[in-house]
């Protein structure tokens, strides 16, 4: 299963001067870049480690643009890998040597506001934060709030199923948009979804959202905006202990309440945090929550009554509740500036995303620091404890040579014990290329093979984003990620020497 | 017994395989007056049931295919938790199997989500006989294509389901319902005004000059709620509600063919005659009529939304019919799950 457009026998050049010329007969010639120069900003995305220049990037404006770059690509077999604001953490938009860079860059606009409806359409270049931003005077929000919501995009919010910090609550990019228009592999537009709460046939609208590129390109997205929770408070607590502050989350749940957001740092965190932000961490506890409830005030006031009751019998060393809407920003400061703290104790830091079910993080910390000590790495961990995504930072050198491969080999390690205990390698980040290897160990052989059939229903000749996000049974099996399963070889189809 | 009766499916689709006979899944048959006419040789998903896991602080159940519905909510209960999406079952035989396959979901889903919302994981058997896992345990998983809810609404088309994970919610504390009377366009425009503002709203219906809303949360959250709302407090809310959701009501009694439209909630009256049971803030609407379906469809089509003849009628075009291009995929999907169509073919739509 090799890439389809491997295929050009004449140097890179002539096919790059080639291909961009076919191009500017599409898009306006401003719109297609194919000098080195102007390439490079393509060269990577989020996960910087990575980087390769494309082809040539194209940037329409308009969706009969996109049909029409498609259908060129898919008659010539060129790859496209369609990028937003290429925020992204796991190489998802990593460029493809003889593949195009489809940036949806010129498709910033709010088409359409319907308050009454509750929903906004928007173009896929369209900011996460601006579509909030955008409603904000009708008293309504779009939910999903990724760490990069100042700048990613819908359209790869949606490519990716992005997260955020009040997931527990008020689901992912799946469970808050309604509809989608794709541009197909061969240049069909199509519209999957509707503008009602559920649509016929199969539920097409999940299989899109979160597959990376590789289905379909989006062009249109519909997304339900949500009431802003009229009153919002949160506490603080201090734990000596991981494991009880690990136990406290499970026990808040377990009292009835699902709170808008619940957040934990480990000690390292905290003092990185602190040292950064000044927002009065308790420095010496060996873990703290941050649980926010939200909605209208009467069932928050009765809320942070049973949190306050919860909290104590799990054993907290301190509590705090923000007094105000300045002391709840304050609290919220530290955890959400995490990563740029950790970027000030550290040259460079790889972040993991696994999620666990929180019943095992005790152990899974426990192992981590193990580990950290095996490989002589530091790891920060927070952790979005409602719903048990997990993000170890691991803090490395990359001019220390042998460092970066170290930490990969530690971050694999980390993502391997998140499947042991039941858990999955990525909550929200993708897999891009980055994990592309991790996922031979959380599916097998046949699993894989279906995932390869579902993504020929959409596009059989493999040119949307290949060899992404699923790895081929041949990677796989050079990966060496054989470990028994069932009693059997995961590969047995493939030759072992 | 319980990896043995997962086998025995697992050889039983095989062999169909090879027979090139065509298999019609069963749970507790309570919805086989749903969607296309079933056929094939029966197959059975009854004998591979139980709770697999449950962990009340995790908010996870896990239970095979052919647990009943019955089960896993009363062991849910005993938590206090439940299935927020509030299946129907139509009858105490249903399994959650038939219930995920279906993908139907009660008055609570336009306020905390849909079957689909709530499913994070699934073990199948595809149309090759294989036995896949996809989705987990945990609320946020983004490794692989979302296969898990895919399959959710399939109508069995696309894989047998052997084992099947739900996010759970806490039972609200308090639950009220109130009633208003009110013209049906009014009370529309009244449940989107309310829709805008942040509430404890968990269901509503409107018949016949009557809405009914049922508030759910803290005490002191619905007892604000009910001062802003005004309305009567009734106290056969549950009862009510229960039989919405399980089509007891005694709109649901009435004869002719009955159809459940799916708009958005802004949609006015429609105009199509006939009896109507309005739920979901005007979301879904039930429609007890003899309209032909060319019409119905028509009218709906211009809204937004879709139709689906739900019981009684001519079954063969039960479910809206698809755009060119998205049948298209529908039919790559069912090769690619099932390429020899040996899983309820033609459940949902013919050749699929």
């Amino acid at each position: 299963m090799s890439t389809p457009a491997s295929q050009f026998k004449e140097p890179l050049e002539s096919v790059r001067a080639r291909v961009a010329d076919d191009l500017r007969a599409v898009v306006a010639a401003e719109s297609v870049l194919s000098d080195i120069e102007s390439l490079r900003p393509y060269e990577c995305d989020g996960l910087s480690a990575y980087r390769k220049l494309p082809l040539v990037v194209v940037l329409p404006d308009r969706i009969e643009q996109v049909q029409e770059v498609a259908r060129y690509c898919f008659k010539n077999d060129i790859p496209i890998v369609a990028r937003g604001a290429g925020t992204g953490l796991s190489g998802g938009a990593l460029p493809i040597e003889n593949g195009v860079i489809l940036s949806l860059a010129k498709f910033n606009r709010v088409l359409k506001i319907d308050a009454q409806n509750r929903t906004a359409v928007v173009q896929p270049g369209v900011r996460n934060l601006a579509i909030s931003e955008a409603v904000a005077h009708l008293d309504l929000y779009y939910a999903p709030d990724p760490s990069s919501q100042i700048a990613c995009t819908i359209g790869g919010n949606v490519a990716e199923n992005a997260g955020g910090l009040h997931c527990l609550k008020y689901g992912l990019t799946v469970h808050n948009i309604l509809k989608l228009k794709i541009v197909t592999v061969d240049g069909d537009l199509v519209t999957i979804g509707s503008d009602a709460l559920d649509s016929p046939g199969y539920d097409l609208l999940s299989i899109l959202t979160g597959s990376e590129g590789l289905l379909g390109i989006i062009v249109e997205v519909t997304v339900k905006l949500l009431p802003k929770p009229e009153c919002a408070r949160v506490i603080m607590a201090s734990f000596d202990d991981i494991e009880k502050a690990g136990n406290a989350v499970g026990n808040i749940i377990a009292a009835g309440i699902i709170p808008g957001g619940l957040e934990m740092m480990d000690n390292a965190a905290i003092r990185a945090t602190e040292d950064f932000v000044h927002a009065g961490y308790d420095v010496e506890a060996a873990a703290i929550l941050l649980c926010e409830l939200d909605g209208i005030p009467d069932e928050v006031e009765d809320d942070i009554e049973s949190v306050k009751v919860v909290l104590a019998q799990s054993g907290y060393t301190q509590m705090q509740i923000a007094e105000n809407e300045a002391q709840r920003q304050l609290f919220w400061s530290g955890r959400k500036a995490a990563f740029p703290a950790v970027g000030r104790i550290s040259p460079d830091y790889y972040c993991i995303d696994g999620t666990i079910p929180r019943r095992a993080l005790g152990s899974v910390l426990n192992k981590i620091t193990e580990l950290s000590k095996e490989y002589g790495l530091r790891v920060v961990n927070v952790f979005h404890a409602g719903d048990g995504n997990l993000h170890p930072l691991i803090l490395y050198d990359g001019n220390v040579e042998g460092d970066l491969e170290k930490t990969e080999l530690l971050a694999a390690r980390i993502l391997q014990l998140c499947i042991e205990v039941g858990g999955t390698i990525t909550g929200e980040h993708g897999v891009g290329m980055e994990k592309i290897d991790q996922m031979c160990v959380q599916f097998d052989s046949l699993e894989l093979t279906q995932f390869h059939a579902v993504k020929e229903a959409f596009d059989e000749k493999r040119l949307l984003n290949p060899d992404k996000a699923v790895p081929t049974l041949h990677r796989c099996a050079e990966f060496g990620a054989m470990h028994v399963h069932k009693g059997q070889l995961k590969f047995p189809e493939i030759e072992r020497f | 017994m319980s990896s043995d009766s997962a086998q025995d499916l697992i050889a039983a689709v095989k062999r169909a395989c090879d027979r090139k006979v065509a298999l019609c899944l069963q749970g507790g048959n309570t919805k086989d007056f749903y969607g296309r006419e079933p056929c094939g040789e029966p197959i059975s998903i009854l004998s591979h049931s139980g709770i697999v896991d449950y962990a009340p602080t995790e908010l996870v159940i896990t239970a095979r295919g052919g647990t009943r519905l019955t089960e896993i909510e009363s062991v849910v209960a005993e938590h206090k938790q439940m299935l927020a999406f509030e299946p129907p079952s139509f009858g105490s035989e249903a399994t959650l199997g038939g219930t995920i396959a279906s993908g139907l979901s009660g008055p609570r889903r336009p306020y905390v989500g849909a079957a689909r919302d709530f499913t994070l994981g699934i073990r199948m058997i595809n149309g090759r006989g294989e036995d896949l896992k996809f989705g987990g345990k945990v609320m946020k998983n983004v490794a692989g294509y979302d296969v898990s809810r895919l399959l959710v609404g399939s109508m069995g088309t696309l894989g047998v389901l052997l084992e099947i994970s739900l996010k759970v919610l806490p039972v609200p504390k308090v639950e009220q319902t109130l009633m208003f009377e009110l013209e049906q366009d009014q009370a529309l425009a009244l449940q989107n005004d309310w829709a805008r503002k942040p509430s404890p709203i968990s269901a509503t219906s409107y018949r016949e000059g009557v809405l009914h809303i049922r508030l759910s949360g803290s005490e002191k959250g619905v007892k604000a709620a009910r001062a802003r709302l005004g309305g009567e407090k009734i106290d056969h809310g549950r009862k009510h509600w229960h039989d919405i959701k399980e089509q007891r009501h005694k709109f649901f009694s009435q004869s002719g063919p009955l159809w459940r439209i799916s708009v958005p909630p802004t949609a006015p009256t429609l105009n199509i005659p006939g009896s109507a049971l309005l739920e979901w803030s005007g979301a879904l609407r039930w429609l007890i009529t003899d309209t032909p379906a060319q019409k119905i469809r028509a009218e709906v089509d211009k809204l937004g939304g879709h139709a689906v003849l739900f019981r009684g009628g001519d079954r063969e075009n039960a479910f809206h019919p698809l755009a060119t291009a998205v049948h298209k995929l529908h039919e790559n999907l069912k090769k690619a799950f099932d390429p020899m169509g040996v899983l309820n073919p033609g459940r949902m739509y013919e050749g699929i």
